[in-house]
């Protein structure tokens, strides 16, 4: 069966996770061992002292009085050994749970941006943190659960033979019965766990998208259409929730009727045999008592056993999707020669550049462009022309279909990408900010700046004087996202932050835009001073943005179709020239 | 905890008969010692087969009952468990996205959906176990007792020590582990941030090289989370071996007095036995139900953040009744108002007044969170102004129910957002009876035209989450779109042309000019061309307005408007 096959692979995956902490895992193994064989052999204790217990007048006193205190004995050891037992189970099942999620967070760091671009944030987030906790819990019960089972199996198997074989016997053939249920209950139970962990997942989705963009949702009143969609989702989790759940909580009561059954069985072998005295050994009241209290030890692992294989293959299929991404295929690693790139002069080349995210719709095809350093360079163009495209080329975010970039004369697939980003001061479109303080986030790509540096930066980008008037000043902090502060002013900070680096190259996406011209101009002449002498690729709408540049770049699907100066395009009266044109239009 | 039983309503059947019939199967339970006790008493004492026969006929009788029971009271907790969730869980969805604007700010994206999904999750798996479990282990415990009591005396009061002893260790190791837990959560959610950021702000990370500090800020929290959960493991591991400890001694006692009493007579041989018995029933149940309370504790501590996140409420008051009002000439009047954020140290918005006429263009300009979002979010009572009134229509804007109000108006936000589903679909937004004629007629206005012309499903093509694969002025146009659908009175442009070249933004321009219904438009710009040609231009600087008028008017009074005009076409002069 297929889903076997990838059950057998996952639980492979899992113990070479677990494999770190086998000496722990081993001494685990003996205290559980030792743990269960102490609580089987108290009982037998209980039962030898009830045997000398007969009636009035026929009690040994001097024996009992023995035989409780090694029961004393027994139990104080067992009581130890079991709070260390589930304490390194504990410990192991954390610290597997911390160290496949360290892992994850690590894949997701040096995974391409096509897959992250193309993945719902909310499912990834969902099997770092839901499935591996899920598979922790499914893990931890079925750790301690499987193992001490199984022993408590054995020991209870030899224990009750040195009583007496014959009812031994009837214990051995009935108990099997439970695994059978538990085990046909187990497998019909996977599939409707899987539909719900699918459902609940398409759940998740709907739920991020609504719940994190729930202005919008509010702005248009959509709230009952998200509702009725949310509903139909709710409606079928419910429906499959309640399959899995009820179907696998029947293991319980079947098995537990089994059991009674086999107590029945015993008490009745076990009453005659007393009665008569049996051959192969002499049933006594005590033996009896024993051979009861196994009889229902001994069925119940086989119930923790089966509830526990329930719980273990949902935590399995949850253990699947977490590997599942620990395992996608990662960012071309940099090339082992890869030159780390000092002080770029700011020379860039594109040499027949090609590039689509989809194969069936090109982008940028044969872009071909020398910019030298300390240029200005201006894309313009219509929406979807391939502007924030050639930015993602630049910084290496997707890398190029064919032909190559280069800087200082290097193809850039083989400069380290942390050398070339380091290159690069970036500010986009689309402002991000970490949740932090104001200094943390300005900081960002030169976390031991002085405090002078910081205010410098800040100035310069004219974020200062806001950033004052905040409560708490640079410590103020910003929830996810940016919380309260306006989109100009998420922006004034991400110029801020990258005025405190220096780069030798600028990248700018537009970033000017949600900013009034009059601190923009500002701004610009703040850039100015930073620009001279370092090449920028400004990509914006703004004409008076573009009026400086060296070199304007109008692309139109993906194809420049015009190169030159402001002067010089509306010269040639095509297309740039029509675009300007219309800022005087009503 | 409590609150939210109200969705338990419609399983009431369930919630009751279910934990019945559990102590029914649980009685059955207690009467097997009793059974025991007379196959030794009277069975073997008499050499009596048939009785024996007889009585272990009956023990499979209770067995088969008690397994009725079970299969039913499991099917009824299953149900109620389940549809407690799934109203649990629209209730949350429906009260969040009834929040108002301050409240999502305050709560937060993330700790709602953690609430609507982690915690969720926790809740059903809790109750559950508390319709199947909670009330069956004290029974038996109890049941213990007193059926002990019925075969001695003398020797029961054992359990009248034990049991207290046993209940106190169980409620001291609980009571230390639930703000345990609730800790543990709390640095889940941690770690979920940390997670979700590195996805949400991948760009900025990578270009700032910040990598190696994300993963080394992750480890650390991990770790905390880590130690915290180890630490509570450590706590409640002591519950089994405790407990174990406790019972044991007990029946050491019980042997003790057993040996004592039987030698004088006073109880049987089988009657020991049968005081063993229940003893060890109790210490199986104790130990079910030790573990069932951490289970519980987890889930009561999630049930207590889903109840915190339904107790907010929205700070907005809406009036159910249709507002009552002359129709005026103005549609939208602005009344000394000022706005001051919750939290925030200063206004946003002072002493702003203005009235707009049916069908105007008016342009609202101004520096750099000078207060132009904040101005225009008052008007579809996104927030409530804290001083002065927004009338709409004639009405003061609290007086409308919230959707008739906003149904007057169509908003563009600053950040254009689409969502997963077709573009047909994304447009019914507006409103969802829409045609697709009407829908193809407001994406030709948008200007968005050509975009659909060059996808070969239309309408029908697939836009995805978050609206990633279309470019940013794509979104921005099909966001205009979205709202032009609805066929607005008002209609609110923040910024919304932003990522536009002059031609398309022209373009648009022209065509919301000439909308056959006539809303009346405010745009909120930055660039003095797309608003030079307005009825009205309003001019906002820090949160105040220095002008309001037409272009020319404003050229020679307004400073801080002449400053921005000029700043745009300064080099031009030159």
């Amino acid at each position: 069966m297929k889903s076997r096959k990838i059950q057998m692979d996952t639980i492979r995956k899992v113990f070479r996770y677990i494999k770190k902490y086998r000496v722990l895992l081993f001494i685990s193994i003996l205290l559980a061992a030792s743990t269960v064989a102490l609580t089987l052999y108290v009982p037998i204790l209980i039962g030898n002292a009830i045997d000398y217990i007969v009636g009035p007048g026929n009690v040994n006193f001097e024996v009992v009085a023995k035989i409780l205190v090694q029961i004393a004995f027994a139990v104080g050891i067992t009581a130890i050994f079991e709070w260390f037992m589930y304490t390194i189970n504990n410990n192991i099942t954390y610290q597997v749970v911390r160290d496949i999620r360290e892992k994850a967070f690590r894949k997701i760091e040096i995974l391409p941006l096509s897959y992250i671009d193309s993945h719902p944030h909310g499912e990834i987030v969902s099997r770092v943190i839901a499935d591996v906790e899920q598979f922790a819990e499914g893990l931890l019960m079925g750790f301690t659960q499987l193992f001490t089972g199984v022993v408590t199996i054995i020991a209870t198997l030899i224990f009750m033979l040195t009583i007496n074989i014959k009812i031994t016997f009837i214990v051995v053939i009935l108990t099997p019965l439970s695994l059978f249920v538990a085990n046909f209950i187990a497998k019909h139970t996977y599939s409707m766990f899987k539909l719900q962990s699918e459902t609940r997942g398409e759940q998740t989705s709907l739920i991020e998208e609504m719940i994190g963009n729930v202005k919008v949702v509010q702005a248009f009143s959509y709230q009952e259409e998200a509702l009725k969609k949310f509903d139909e989702i709710n409606e079928r989790l419910e429906k499959y929730s309640l399959r899995a759940v009820f179907f696998s909580s029947l293991t319980n009561p079947l098995t537990r009727f089994i059991n009674s059954l086999v107590y029945a069985a015993v008490a009745l072998a076990g009453a005659i045999a007393v009665i008569s005295g049996d051959v192969g050994s002499t049933m006594t009241v005590g033996g009896l008592s024993i051979f009861l209290s196994y009889a229902s030890q001994y069925a119940k692992p086989f119930n923790e056993i089966s509830g526990v294989i329930t719980e273990m293959q949902n935590a399995l299929a949850c253990a699947g999707r977490v590997f599942e991404l620990i395992e996608e295929k990662p960012q071309v690693p940099d090339a082992d020669d890869a030159v780390t790139l000092k002080n770029a002069s700011g020379n860039v080349v594109f040499d027949n550049v090609a590039f689509s995210y989809v194969p069936e719709r090109p982008l940028i095809r044969n872009l071909n462009l020398e910019v030298k350093p300390g240029q200005r360079v201006a894309i313009v163009g219509p929406t979807g022309s391939g502007k924030t495209t050639v930015i993602n080329l630049l910084m290496r975010f997707y890398d190029v279909d064919s032909g190559s970039i280069k800087v200082e004369g290097i193809d850039i697939r083989n400069i380290t990408r942390q050398s070339l980003r380091e290159n690069y001061g970036m500010v986009l479109q689309d402002t991000w900010l970490k949740s932090g303080t104001i200094r943390e986030n300005i900081t960002m790509g030169k976390p031991d700046a002085t405090e002078e540096e910081i205010i410098a930066a800040a100035k310069a980008a004219h974020a200062h004087s806001f950033i004052k008037r905040l409560e708490n000043g640079y410590d103020t902090v910003i929830s996810e996202e940016g919380g309260s502060l306006s989109q100009g002013q998420k922006q004034l900070l991400s110029i801020a932050r990258v005025m405190l680096c220096l780069p030798p190259m600028l990248i700018l996406d537009e970033a000017t835009s949600s900013i009034d011209t009059r601190t923009e101009v500002k701004i610009q002449e703040a850039f100015a001073r930073l620009m001279q002498g370092r090449t920028s690729f400004v990509v914006a709408h703004r004409l008076s943005t573009i009026r400086e540049a060296d070199v304007i770049l109008v692309m139109k699907d993906g194809d420049i179709i015009e190169q030159g100066t402001h002067e010089e395009l509306l010269s040639k009266k095509g297309f740039y020239a029509n675009l300007y044109n219309s800022q005087f239009a009503q | 905890m409590k609150k939210l039983s109200v969705y338990l309503k419609g399983y009431i059947k369930e919630s009751i008969l279910g934990p019945l019939l559990k102590l029914l199967e649980a009685s059955f339970e207690l009467l097997v010692p009793i059974v025991i006790k007379s196959i030794v008493d009277t069975g073997i004492g008499r050499a009596d087969k048939v009785y024996i026969i007889k009585m272990c006929l009956l023990l499979i009788l209770l067995g088969v009952v008690g397994m009725v029971c079970s299969v039913t009271a499991q099917y009824f907790s299953a149900k109620a468990s389940v549809g407690f969730v799934t109203k649990l869980r629209r209730a949350l969805f429906r009260h969040i996205g009834q929040l108002s604007y301050t409240e999502i700010d305050t709560l937060g994206t993330s700790s709602m959906i953690t609430r609507m999904t982690s915690d969720i999750n926790q809740v059903q798996t809790g109750m559950n176990l508390t319709l199947r479990l909670l009330l069956r282990s004290p029974f038996i415990v109890f049941g213990a007792m007193i059926m002990a009591f019925t075969v001695d005396t003398n020797a029961a009061f054992t359990f009248v020590v034990a049991i207290p002893a046993l209940f106190i260790v169980v409620f001291a190791i609980m009571l230390l582990s639930i703000p345990l837990y609730r800790k543990v959560q709390q640095r889940l959610d941690r770690v979920l941030k940390s997670t979700r950021e590195n996805l949400t702000g991948v760009r900025v990370i990578r270009a700032f090289r910040l990598e190696e500090k994300e993963i080394a800020e992750f480890d650390k929290r991990n770790e905390e989370l880590t130690s915290t959960q180890i630490f509570v493991g450590r706590i409640s591991a002591l519950m089994n071996p405790l407990t174990y400890v406790i019972i044991n001694l007990a029946i050491i006692w019980l042997i003790h007095i057993g040996a004592i009493r039987v030698s004088k007579g006073l109880l049987t041989q089988g009657a020991v036995l049968a005081l063993y018995n229940y003893m060890s029933q109790i210490l199986t149940e104790l130990i079910k139900f030790a573990n069932l309370i951490i289970s519980i504790t987890k889930a009561v501590a999630s049930a207590n953040r889903i109840s915190a996140v339904l107790d907010v409420e929205s700070s907005l008051v809406e009036k159910e009744s249709e507002p009552q009002g002359d129709r005026s000439e103005f549609i939208v009047e602005f009344h000394n108002v000022g706005l001051t954020y919750k939290n925030a140290g200063a206004e946003a918005l002072t002493n702003i007044n203005f009235s707009v006429r049916r069908g105007e263009v008016v342009g609202i300009i101004g520096g750099t969170g000078s207060g132009k979002t904040s101005l225009v979010n008052l008007i579809p009572r996104f927030y409530d102004a804290t001083v002065g009134e927004v009338i709409v229509d004639g009405i003061n804007v609290k007086d409308y129910p919230l959707k008739k109000l906003r149904d007057k108006i169509g908003v563009v936000p600053q950040k254009a957002v689409l969502f997963k589903g077709s573009i047909r679909e994304n447009m019914r937004w507006g409103n969802k009876n829409a045609t697709d004629e009407e829908i193809m007629e407001a994406i030709n206005i948008a200007q968005a035209g050509e975009i659909v012309a060059q996808k070969k499903e239309g309408l029908d093509f697939l836009i995805e989450q978050g609206g990633k694969n279309l470019s940013g002025g794509q979104r921005q146009r099909f966001t205009i779109a979205r709202a032009i659908v609805k066929k607005p009175e008002i209609l609110i442009l923040d910024d919304s042309a932003s990522a536009l070249d002059f031609a398309t933004d022209a373009a648009l321009r022209k065509a919301l000019r000439e909308l056959p219904w006539n809303p009346t438009i405010f745009i909120v710009s930055q660039r003095t061309s797309s608003i030079q040609h307005a009825d009205k231009i309003i001019v906002l600087d820090d949160g105040e307005i220095v002008g309001i008028g037409k272009h020319d008017e404003l050229l020679e009074t307004c400073e801080v408007y002449r400053e921005i005009y000029d700043s745009q076409f300064k080099k031009e002069e030159k």
